[in-house]
């Protein structure tokens, strides 16, 4: 098993290096000739007004949280899935009642009108 | 009779041959086994990334047709030396870097960008033997990895130091992120079905394709890899038609191209695993005795998949974005959820009876969650108010110019 583990970091590592040789090469390879106006930022052709970092809209947060909710159940649910051969039925809707339970919140959510892009 | 033998499965004939000459040299075993696994990660990623001067070509010259264009047909026959070309050139352009820009994002996000599309391939079992690794986790490592490419998009938008660069990072991110979920949801179901969460053990226990299984699954599966490509009709994040570039707008040169590999390179990618899970992979007759067989069913599985992208890309209208939203939170999760419900649920009762009434019952589920969704959907749907055009007959401008002639305004 380990010896997967250790594949995959070589190949990480190969992953990473590949697109970084391939920058650099063409990083030496390309001319440099820098000015003031072409490094400023594009944005929309105008001078940028204010910092960059702005505040952003608060929907992508509650999108962040609702993805939370459900990426942990379903790290919880993939034990059960894998374990699924050797469950009785018994075991199997207790299961279901979990995900019953996250579907309540789910509703909620649903009513709170959170899912819905504004 | 050696070469025919070599012949049906050449790569497991070249590890041999090397790890017998590293023995030959005297190279201790485990450093055997990491050099072994070095070349192999090597010509892979590499392979990955040379595949990918192919598709860009063939998807041009796709598209072309569909929208009734001729494609690329300039350099070398049908135009196929274009991405090489292109590539040359992209090589040679000048990195601008932007005033302001947060350095670290910046020059690690197209980095990342790829690699988190090269690391799929790290867990996709080619034949029986042939494989990069056989993680037991391996579907929990793709929808990890899927994570690590959602890091580059915001990466690269919060570095760029360009408002329109950040908002257009966290429009994607969030897309990505909820296309996550219905995906996840139905890797569950196959994993209910095969026991593992090992790709080579959910190719291998496909006596029957999973789509025969799972077609609802396979369908929501479908649609979610588009939406988490980005691409079209999902790609409201690179609108090319509507908005500059999105997150990717300051990258010039190289560093682009980068971003510009990575898409093209991860809608192959996504089927190779859509053709993995549901179609069985390198399986097909003869795969088991001949293992270069199976390189070959994986790969016609997998162009044909990625051939149906290509076409929905050439064909269907953009979404609106709150389209796209409702689309994976109102209709695709929800779906995703009573599939899996159900799916626990009869698995287990007919669980001794023969598989192809399994099969049979299965898709009888799936078809009946499919049209009850679509039907709840017709139900519960709130048409917009439109905006209704007059259809009553408008008042010409009449021609104030002396020397028209013709009485109609002509």
């Amino acid at each position: 098993m380990l010896n997967q583990w250790l594949y995959i970091g070589i190949f990480f590592i190969i992953a990473m290096f590949l697109p970084a040789v391939a920058i650099f090469l063409a990083r030496i390879l390309s001319p440099k000739k820098p000015t003031k106006i072409k490094n400023s930022v594009y944005e929309c052709g105008m001078e940028t007004y204010k910092p960059t970092w702005i505040q952003f809209k608060i929907q992508y947060y509650l999108y962040g949280l609702i993805f939370l909710i459900f990426d942990v159940e379903i790290v919880f649910l993939f034990p059960f899935a894998v374990a699924y051969g050797k469950l009785a039925l018994f075991a199997v809707v207790e299961a279901i009642i979990f995900i019953l339970i996250l579907l309540g919140g789910y509703l909620y959510v649903w009513r709170k009108d959170a899912l819905t892009w504004q | 009779m050696k070469i025919l033998e070599f012949l049906s499965d050449p790569i497991i004939g070249i590890e041999n041959w090397i790890v017998q000459l590293l023995e030959n040299w005297g190279v201790a075993t485990e450093w055997q086994t990491f050099i072994v696994y070095l070349i192999g990660a090597a010509i892979l990623g590499t392979g990955a990334l040379l595949i990918t001067l192919i598709l860009i070509w063939a998807e041009r010259k796709i598209i072309g047709r569909l929208q009734d264009r001729l494609g690329p047909n300039r350099i070398g026959p049908w135009g196929i030396f274009q991405p090489v070309a292109d590539m040359l050139k992209i090589f040679t352009k000048e990195h601008i870097i932007p005033d302001g820009v947060d350095p670290i994002p910046y020059h690690l996000a197209p980095i990342i960008s790829v690699a988190s599309v090269l690391l799929l391939w790290a867990v996709v079992p080619f034949s029986d033997s042939v494989r990069g690794s056989n993680l037991n986790v391996a579907l929990l490592f793709i929808l990890g990895v899927g994570g690590l490419g959602e890091l580059g998009v915001i990466l690269a938008g919060w570095g760029s130091n360009n408002k329109y660069s950040m908002l257009a990072a966290f429009r994607a991110s969030a897309q990505m992120i909820s296309y996550e979920i219905p995906m996840a949801i139905v890797l569950l179901a196959t994993v209910i079905l095969s026991g593992s969460m090992s790709l080579g053990d959910i190719v291998k226990s496909q006596n029957i394709a999973y789509i025969f299984f799972l077609p609802l699954g396979a369908f929501i599966f479908f649609v979610a890899s588009i939406a988490e490509n980005g691409r079209a009709p999902f790609d409201l994040a690179e609108a090319e038609s509507e908005l500059v570039a999105g997150f990717n707008m300051e990258y010039s040169g190289l560093k682009f191209g980068m971003f510009y590999v990575a898409d093209f390179l991860r809608a192959f990618t996504s089927a190779v695993i859509f053709s993995s899970i549901f179609l069985g992979g390198w399986r097909g007759p003869g795969a088991e005795q001949i293992p270069i067989l199976g390189f070959v069913y994986l790969l016609i599985k997998s162009v044909i998949v990625w051939f149906l992208g290509v076409w929905i890309r050439g064909s269907m209208p953009r979404y609106r974005v709150d389209q796209m939203m409702a689309i994976t939170w109102k209709f695709l999760t929800p779906l995703a959820l009573a599939l899996f419900i159900v799916v626990a649920f009869v698995t287990k009762l007919i669980e001794n009876t023969n598989q192809w009434l399994q099969v049979l019952i299965l898709l009888v589920i799936n078809v009946a969650l499919f049209v009850a969704g679509f039907a709840i959907v017709k139900k519960f749907r709130k048409e917009k108010e439109r905006i209704v055009v007059s259809t009553k007959k408008r008042v010409l401008a009449q021609p104030t110019n002396p020397f028209s002639q013709s009485e109609t305004g002509g």
